[in-house]
């Protein structure tokens, strides 16, 4: 495209002088040329059909997975199994979503879920929004070293840590039980918590010192500066603490299993996605439970609607909030520095 | 910090400094106040645990009644592991290629995206909106679901095509291209946060230099390579770092499967020792994954900051010579008018 774009100039160079005896027909040409590639000051009509189409077709791509999951959701056997039948089931079936509702236990797990999830945010949004304040307003000594292990301990694998955490879980006997995760996240050591002390530091940084020293000549102490000036306008970073917090921890389903649903079991906790997880051999417990026709034998329309239905709160939530969230990423600064 | 303190205890005139001193140690003690949590945190959730896990994977750990029983056994436990063990290594070596492989592409296809999401298009907030959604819904749990259905890889694409086009390469590399192309659709799913750090980085870019680029005759192309791509190479080592950390602790990937069943499994419980000395060889195969990965793309020497400092350096060298012309200049004129003095005052 860059060669033909220069020998369109080296030709309107050359044809420059001769210009008065310039064909009509060749002016087109260049006008069309222009037309397509578009000049310096303006896009031309191939690159933006060209990032249209990349647009679409990777979007297409991206959200084939989420299609192909509400499709397959509501066909019953009969559409899954006959290859005529390709993206549109010949009926709506809603049985699907019956059948994996009642398996999962949905009310109940939901609930659970959103306990599991919102409890240590709330408590993660909280305290390093404290802590990112003090890393980022206070210079003390010792300060870069912290900031070293911070980092470090994003890094770190967590399957290095993660059985003497089991180990302590069990002694303070809090394993089993919310507390597994609302303690670690109370000193700042929850899922990810790295990232958000993080993404306040960055944050507060921005506040201007001058703000900070008017403050305090006008005799506000430290913790009134953190409530009156550093908390009212730090709405955008914790928005995003406390979405990206509660999307992680509904999503995790490793470390919840371990700490707080129980891997051998003896917990009453349970988390749509540990559940999805699962899924296969619960359904056939229960559906052995249940007698005759009431469940239909697991096929991929439960399986898929099972799915749907673990990650439709989440969804739901990004789509009320998904303006504000984008408009955050970019107030905070997320990736300052 | 610490060296300000020194200077500012080194003079010590009573009165006036000690009070300052005592603001700044002041300032310091509310700094530690606001942080306490996090030390107290990191003491009992991160540097404990990480000495614990050491010594576990140096020892044999049993759970008798009266509690656990540690003994040293040396580094018997790695041996083990490289030696008899049937799968560990093989996963090892599979989760290598696959992060080898898949981190590039994820982090350039980022990259494109948020170009593409950067430029001048209409609807650019419903495509935000597709391309976040990756961020909300890709979890461990639905990604296997998704992935054992088959809808991880675009239907229509020929993988047998491929698969002969790269037949030249050796089996195993081939494999591990092979299942890359297989599950594409699940790593374009995986690059959801880097698009968006990658967005709020392009956007930051100064458009004062595209602009005085396009006046010196620049292409896109070539504003990309020379402008973009340098200023944004920070966060693009962010990416990459943060690709592999999620690549390696995601619920797709096998190996912490098989460290959680060796601790806590039920039949393939290998005992504590064992399992601790699994996660501290996976953990230093991450970390070396990084800092290789951190050093390929910080030690690529910056061909541009050279060309900018050989050109200061010489302009500060052209700068040297003119003022020595000038004083040259000056000294010459000086004598000339000495040697010709008369004539010019008398002219004045």
């Amino acid at each position: 495209m860059q060669s033909k774009k220069q020998n369109a100039q080296a030709n309107q160079s050359k044809s420059g002088a001769k210009a008065a005896a310039l064909p009509k027909r060749r002016i087109d040409r260049y006008a069309l040329k222009k037309w397509f590639f578009g000049s310096k000051d303006t896009q031309g009509a191939g690159k933006i059909i060209a990032i249209y189409g990349l647009l679409i077709c990777i979007g297409f791509v991206y959200i084939y997975p989420l299609l192909y999951m509400i499709s397959k959701s509501f066909m019953q056997r009969a559409d899954l199994l006959d290859s005529s039948v390709n993206w549109i089931p010949s009926v709506l079936y809603v049985k699907n979503y019956i059948d994996a509702f009642t398996s999962m236990n949905f009310v109940k797990t939901l609930w659970q879920s959103v306990v599991i999830a919102g409890v240590p945010t709330l408590v993660n949004v909280v305290m390093c929004g404290v802590i990112g304040y003090g890393f980022a307003r206070y210079d003390f000594p010792l300060k870069t070293v912290m900031m070293g292990i911070l980092i470090f301990s994003f890094i770190l694998p967590p399957q290095i840590t993660m059985m003497p955490n089991y180990l302590l879980y069990n002694d303070m006997k809090i394993l089993n039980s919310l507390a597994a995760f609302v303690v670690p996240s109370f000193f700042g050591q929850g899922i990810k918590a790295q990232l958000y002390i993080l993404i306040f530091y960055q944050f507060f940084r921005q506040i201007p010192q001058a703000l900070i020293e008017a403050a305090k000549i006008d005799g506000c102490g430290h913790f009134k500066t953190f409530f009156k000036i550093a908390v009212p306008s730090a709405a955008p970073a914790i928005l995003v603490v406390f979405l990206f917090s509660i999307v992680w921890y509904w999503n995790e389903s490793y470390l919840t299993q371990l700490y707080v649903c129980g891997i051998l079991g003896g917990s009453e906790w349970n988390t749509l996605m540990v559940a999805l997880k699962g899924f296969n051999d619960s359904y056939s417990t229960a559906g052995a439970s249940v007698t005759g026709d009431a469940m239909g034998s697991l096929n991929e329309g439960i399986k898929m609607a099972a799915t749907m239905l673990s990650i439709l709160p989440v969804l739901v939530m990004y789509f009320v909030l998904q303006k504000q969230f984008v408009e955050s990423v970019d107030r905070t600064g997320i990736t300052g520095e | 910090m610490s060296k300000n303190e020194k200077k500012e205890k080194a003079p010590q005139a009573p009165a006036v400094k000690r009070r300052r001193l005592s603001l700044k140690q002041r300032e310091n003690m509310m700094g530690y106040l606001f942080v306490l949590p996090w030390i107290i945190g990191a003491a009992i959730f991160v540097i404990r645990p990480l000495i614990q896990s050491f010594n576990f994977a140096l020892s044999n750990v049993r759970i008798t009644p009266k509690g656990r029983e540690v003994s040293f056994i040396g580094i018997l436990n790695f041996t083990q592991i490289l030696q008899e063990d049937a799968t560990f290594p093989t996963e090892l070596v599979a989760y290598l290629m696959k992060t080898v492989l898949a981190t590039p592409v994820i982090v350039v296809f980022a990259l494109i995206i948020a170009l593409l999401l950067n430029s001048k298009i209409k609807g650019k907030g419903f495509f935000r909106l597709i391309f976040f959604l990756p961020v909300i819904i890709a979890s461990g749990p639905v990604m296997e679901q998704l992935v054992s259905q088959g809808a991880g890889s675009i239907p229509s694409m020929n993988t047998s095509a491929i698969s002969s086009l790269i037949g030249f390469l050796p089996d195993f590399l081939e494999d591990a291209i092979m299942g890359l192309f297989e599950n594409i659709v699940m790593y374009l799913w995986y690059s959801g946060i880097q698009i968006l750090i990658f967005l709020a980085a392009v956007q930051k870019i100064d458009t004062s230099l595209y602009e005085a680029a396009k006046i010196d005759g620049g292409s896109t192309w070539e504003c990309f390579w020379k402008i973009t791509l340098p200023t944004i190479k920070n966060m693009t080592l962010l990416n990459v770092v943060y690709t592999i950390i999620f690549l390696s602790n995601n619920e797709q990937n096998t190996i912490i499967e098989t460290i959680k069943d060796a601790m806590f499994g039920t039949t393939g419980s290998k005992g504590y020792g064992y399992a601790s000395a699994m996660a501290w060889l996976y953990a230093v195969i991450v970390t070396v994954l990084v800092l290789v990965f951190a050093a390929a793309l910080m030690l690529k020497k910056d061909v541009y900051a050279k060309q900018a400092k050989k050109a200061r350096q010489e302009m500060k060298h052209q700068e040297q010579l003119a003022k020595k012309l000038k004083r040259k200049g000056i000294r010459y004129a000086k004598q000339e008018a000495k040697r010709a003095g008369k004539p010019i005052k008398e002219r004045r």
